[in-house]
């Protein structure tokens, strides 16, 4: 590895990122360090580009690093992970992927990630994307995670993109048994003429399956968002969409809500809200000494924090 | 020490302000109290800075500063608390207190602010300044803003507003210990009796006038008086 591709691990999973008890780094489409444990195994897919990691029963606090690089301009890179997550276990993983791009091709990673949630599993997934690179050469994101949980699971999805990726379009299903709770935080910042477009596709079908969506976003300059979410309720259940967005410039976000209760006892809400800095809030923070440009930043950084 | 000459301020072809005077000196507590619609906020906020005035000139220790900015004002320690104070997505309350300090302040320090306003301040800390906190414990944090940033001139707009009556009795004994030990001007708009009661002098505002000044002990009982005359006279 060289100092481009740390650097790029470090802004993707911070500095720590070969202290893991499974480790799998992908780069330009190939795996260049792995390592595994006797409770968290990986394993490369004989079928297709990919790996399958696999948590064994009862593993309590592992954690699971799967980060990918790209500094190869030009090029697409499609992987299929799976993650199989054993009976009462309890893990951490981080994922993401940095692309670095100074040339005029586009980059692209397309990734498909698939989890397998088991009886009472836990499940903490961290993803952050990121872009940099001075060429005109487009970096391109392209996440579809897929979650299958099982009864007594429950599941946190952290995503984070906030910087230098010109092109996403991030996609997510989930079907949740009974007793099963989802919860996903996404943020994204875009900016000159970047566009991102999430989707999220819910199905709750087991009793007191619940789900929290927070989608934060800021759109600024001339870049476009966009947020689809459908969440399906087939039983007692509950679920909570909350899509806030911050415009600026010339940006545009453009929400769309679609909940259906297919049983009397789900219990739906959707939440969404787009709008500018209101100006109460710089007003505050301006009485409290910070210049107007200092306290965007100040309001921006910590409705993305 | 602020002084204002001769402010006015119109809106829309309307007087809302009337040639104010006023001098306010250091280590002296002011309340501005009157009729709604009689300009007390707008006062407060021509102060900060929020509002410009049509006419008159605004001193704060002898230095003009009319012109200068909120932010100026600010960086100079005129320090406001807003009415209803402003929620944030994503800002906790030792953001917002960092941010009013302009320190690397540490959560101790934070917790010591907190304290001062009557909030459990471990449990208050880290939350974010949304929906989830009460319209007593944004007044509370928005109080403990101005305490942190200890400005020169503290102004607070209708500290009692909107909060319940348990919240306004430990509102009460803030301003009584800030009364006690604050070095700089405190102008505090009001109308309740026992905030009143705490001031050294009290200014009436009426109709975008001042129409009477003096201390608490004088003037107390006569307003109380005319509101109830007032209520006799509607009844």
């Amino acid at each position: 590895m060289n100092k481009v591709d740390e650097e790029l691990l470090t802004e993707v999973l911070g500095s720590d990122y070969e202290h893991a008890d499974a480790i799998n780094i992908r780069k330009n489409g190939e795996s260049i360090k792995r390592s595994v444990s006797p409770y968290i195994d990986i394993v490369s897919k004989k079928d297709k580009s990919g790996i399958d990691i696999i948590v064994k029963d009862n593993v309590k606090f592992g954690i699971v690093h799967i980060p990918v690089i790209i500094t190869e301009s030009g090029l697409t890179d499609v992987v299929y992970n799976d993650f199989y997550i054993g009976k009462n276990s309890n893990v951490i993983i981080l994922a993401g992927c940095g692309i670095h791009n100074d040339l005029h091709k586009d980059s692209e990673h397309d990734g498909i990630h698939r989890f397998f949630l088991s009886e009472n599993s836990k499940v903490k997934y961290v993803e952050k994307h990121y872009g940099e690179g001075k060429g005109d050469g487009k970096r391109v994101l392209n996440p579809t995670t897929e979650i299958y949980m099982k009864p007594g699971s429950s599941m946190t999805m952290d995503s984070v993109q906030i910087k230098g990726v010109d092109d996403t379009i991030r996609i997510t299903k989930a079907e949740l048994a009974e007793n099963t709770t989802l919860v996903v935080n996404e943020k994204i910042l875009t900016n000159n003429a970047q566009s991102a477009k999430t989707e999220f596709n819910i199905e709750l079908n087991g009793e007191n399956a619940s789900t929290h969506v927070t989608s934060r976003s800021v759109a600024t300059d001339d870049s476009y968002q966009e947020f689809k979410s459908n969440v399906t309720g087939n039983t007692k259940c509950y679920a909570h969409v909350e899509c806030d967005a911050i415009i600026k410039d010339n940006g545009r976000v453009k929400a769309i809500p679609e909940i259906y209760a297919g049983y009397v006892d789900a219990n739906l809400i959707h939440e969404a809200a787009i709008g500018k800095i209101a100006g109460e809030q710089l007003l505050k923070l301006m009485s409290l000494g910070l210049s107007e440009k200092d306290a965007e930043a100040a309001i921006i950084e910590g409705f993305l924090k | 020490m602020i002084e204002l000459k001769n402010i006015s301020f119109k809106k829309d072809n309307k007087t809302i302000l009337n040639n104010i005077n006023l001098k306010l000196d250091d280590e002296k507590f002011y309340c501005i109290t009157g009729p709604n619609g009689s300009g007390k906020s707008t006062l407060a906020k021509i102060i900060m800075g929020i509002e410009k005035p049509t006419e008159g000139k605004i001193y704060l220790n002898g230095v003009d500063i009319t012109d200068k900015s909120i932010v100026e004002r600010a960086n100079m320690g005129i320090g406001f608390a807003f009415q209803q104070p402003v929620r944030f997505k994503g800002i906790t309350v030792f953001d917002l207190l960092k941010f009013a300090t302009n320190k690397n302040i540490t959560r101790k320090d934070a917790c010591e602010y907190l304290s001062k306003v009557g909030l459990c301040a471990l449990e208050y800390v880290d939350r974010e300044i949304n929906n989830s906190l009460s319209g007593g414990e944004l007044k509370r944090i928005e109080i403990a803003t101005i305490i942190a940033r200890d400005p020169s001139v503290a102004i607070f707009d209708e500290p009692e507003a909107g909060i319940d009556l348990w919240s306004f009795q430990n509102l009460n004994s803030v301003f009584k210990e800030l009364e006690t030990n604050y070095k700089g001007v405190i102008l505090v708009i009001s109308h309740q009796e026992r905030i009143l009661d705490i001031a050294d002098e009290i200014i009436l505002l009426e109709n975008g006038q001042i129409t009477e000044t003096g201390t608490s002990k004088d003037m107390l009982d006569r307003i109380l008086c005319d509101s109830k005359c007032c209520k006799k006279v509607m009844k």
